[in-house]
């Protein structure tokens, strides 16, 4: 294959990274941004996502997008529900303190973790997509005749690959008009903004950060059903999401969420596409090291305004 | 007795303790409890900053791996003997967290956290890429026949217990020294108010790159001794986890106090030690542990003897 239909791919594949990617790093942002809380734990709440999609498929059965269409609204509801008590047994009792939540939630992320190795076990699952079509991709090259449209051999993508970036733009902008446009949106926004005087405005603070805690999980959650008929289901695969959505937050500016989807798509489509071309290790070492200097040189992020 | 007596004299009886443990316990217990000295160490080496300097790093296995590589390597491709090879790990963890502090401190709370996370992360990844030499994930055995200083083995289980304990011994002894010197006050003072110990004239930047240095010094000081006491190196202990533990033991022991780091990594290590024999997710208790003391001790274990009873322990 030439190197222009090489990158066509390249971005593809860098594009349902970079889907995925912004629903779990959104996650991360809204409760970083509404509670100041940093969730060691979201890449495991991601992972829950996953597993519990695998038991919801094989249990119902059937047509695979019966168990999809299942999955897609049982994990972010109970994935949601563990985060949900996760907020009320562990963060709400330390008073949502700095150093304690990181504590905790590194402890949160040991227990959801060896808890799959313990019932769904070490092995990697596949989920079967609800649907699948290989679609060939054309490609326009000058040739001997003159401008022509062509089908190179290899280049194709999948029918679901593009379902799942269209399903990501669309929660992204559902998200997007609740924060903006309904009385949810506002009351979270407002306990962001400040939260003693959201809690003098009779603002239940203590239920938005629950409901915030879980919402965040949910959407690491539906982000890992999306992607597991891709990839596969397995106990340790929250720690790539884990790492990549806090590159995200940082880089977008912690705790805005504009910034984080402009990260998230930047970053998920330069990791799609520099590994297709770099070794892996080479440029995942660069970025991790970029990342960090930008924490240190400039801490709003590149696209934040006030210092966090 | 002042305080500062009966604290020399807690440590110089623990210190004992271990050292007549050596004859007394069976060889697997030995053996534990050579590790566990170690472990204690790099907990030590962790405390100085989280416990005393009340900074929260999530990287520090980049400083253990830096001493177990700095010697590792020395030895295996460098054909050094054990002490210059031990003196070339000290000189990479002093070196690596000299950079580490300049970049890192210039952040705060969180974002130190994470910055610390991300160095480790390219650490990891960099032992990883460079397979050919460090051999990745497997990891490679320092031979039995180098790991000897003039003519003592350090390989038969007692002489490795002693040499352990040499190692425990000098970074107890150092860091509860520094403790009592000004050096340390002030450690403690930027930790519970930072403005204030500036205000009082302190350099605050100066006192936490030592405190950084030194605690990356002797966690790569305990790394250098893991690799040469047990002969092997191998990058699962520059991951993410390794990062983990010693706040886990320090946390568990008793953040900013001199013995914590020893009684955290010992109940800790037992602990995993009897769960690994009933389940292979022992990693479970690590994190039921970690919560159970962020909602109910967060002094640990030492920290609330503190508390409650031995107002004078140090």
């Amino acid at each position: 294959m030439d190197f222009g239909p090489h990158l066509l791919l390249a971005v593809l594949e860098g594009a349902v990274g970079a889907a995925v990617l912004a629903l779990t790093a959104l996650g991360l942002s809204l409760v970083f941004g509404v509670m100041r809380v940093v969730n060691v734990a979201h890449g495991e709440f991601f992972m829950l996502g996953a597993v519990i999609a695998w038991f919801v498929a094989t249990s119902i059965g059937g047509h695979p997008a019966v168990g999809f269409v299942a999955a897609l609204a049982l994990a972010p509801l109970i994935a949601g529900l563990v985060a949900v008590l996760v907020d009320r047994l562990i963060l709400k009792p330390v008073k949502y303190d700095p150093e304690a939540t990181i504590v905790g939630t590194i402890g949160v992320l040991y227990i959801l973790q060896q808890t799959a190795l313990m019932t769904y076990g070490p092995e990697a699952r596949p989920v079967e997509p609800p649907f699948s079509h290989r679609i060939a991709l054309p490609w326009f090259e000058w040739g001997e005749n003159g401008f022509a449209m062509f089908y190179p051999w290899g280049l194709s993508t999948n029918s679901y690959k593009l379902f799942v970036i269209g399903a990501a733009i669309v929660i992204l902008l559902a998200f997007w008009l609740i924060m903006t446009r309904s009385k949810a949106g506002l009351i979270m926004r407002a306990t962001q903004l400040d939260r003693e005087t959201a809690l003098a405005f009779g603002i239940p603070v203590s239920r938005v950060y629950s409901i915030v805690f879980g919402l965040g999980a949910g959407l690491a959650a539906l982000a890992a059903v999306l992607i597991v008929p891709i990839q596969q289901a397995h106990y340790l695969m929250g720690h790539d999401p884990l790492l990549l959505s806090f590159i995200v937050v940082i880089i977008g500016g912690l705790g805005s969420i504009r910034g984080t989807v402009l990260a998230a798509v930047l970053i998920g489509m330069s990791d799609g596409i520099i590994s297709v071309f770099l070794s892996p290790t080479l440029s995942k070492i660069i970025a991790t090291l970029l990342v960090a200097l930008v924490l240190v040189f400039r801490p709003q992020g590149l696209f934040g305004k006030k210092p966090a | 007795m002042s305080i500062g007596t009966r604290s020399t004299f807690l440590h110089l009886g623990l210190i004992a303790l271990l050292f007549v443990l050596a004859f007394v316990l069976p060889s697997y217990h030995q053996g534990n409890l050579a590790r566990i000295m170690v472990l204690a160490t790099y907990a030590i080496g962790y405390n100085v900053l989280f416990g005393y300097t009340g900074l929260l790093s999530l990287g520090h296995a980049m400083f253990f791996g830096a001493g177990m590589y700095g010697l590792g390597l020395a030895m295996q491709y460098g054909g050094l003997g054990v002490i210059p090879a031990f003196a070339v790990a000290l000189i990479c963890a002093a070196a690596l967290s000299a950079v580490v502090a300049l970049l890192a401190l210039r952040t705060i709370g969180v974002a130190f956290m994470i910055v610390t996370l991300m160095f480790a992360q390219a650490g990891y990844l960099t032992v990883l890429y460079f397979g050919a030499w460090t051999r990745g994930d497997e990891g490679f055995v320092i031979a039995q026949s180098a790991r000897q200083i003039a003519g003592l083995d350090l390989t038969a289980p007692t002489t490795r217990y002693l040499a352990a304990l040499l190692l425990f011994s000098a970074a107890l002894l150092i860091t509860a020294r520094m403790m009592q010197v000004s050096f340390g006050s002030v450690l403690i003072g930027v930790r519970e108010n930072e403005e204030r110990t500036r205000m009082l004239g302190y350099d605050v930047f100066r006192h936490k790159l030592a405190a950084v240095i030194i605690s990356g010094t002797i966690s790569g000081a305990a790394g250098a001794g893991y690799a040469v006491l047990f002969g092997y190196v191998g990058a699962t202990f520059t991951s993410v986890q390794y990062s983990i533990f010693p706040l886990l033991w320090v946390l568990l022991g008793g953040a900013g106090t001199t013995i914590g780091p020893l009684v955290g990594t010992l109940f800790m290590f037992y602990l995993i030690d009897y769960s690994s024999g009933l389940t292979n997710a022992y990693m479970l208790i690590a994190g039921v542990v970690l919560v159970l003391l962020t909602l109910f001790a967060r002094a640990g274990l030492v920290g609330e003897i503190r508390k409650r009873w031995v107002a004078w322990l140090p």
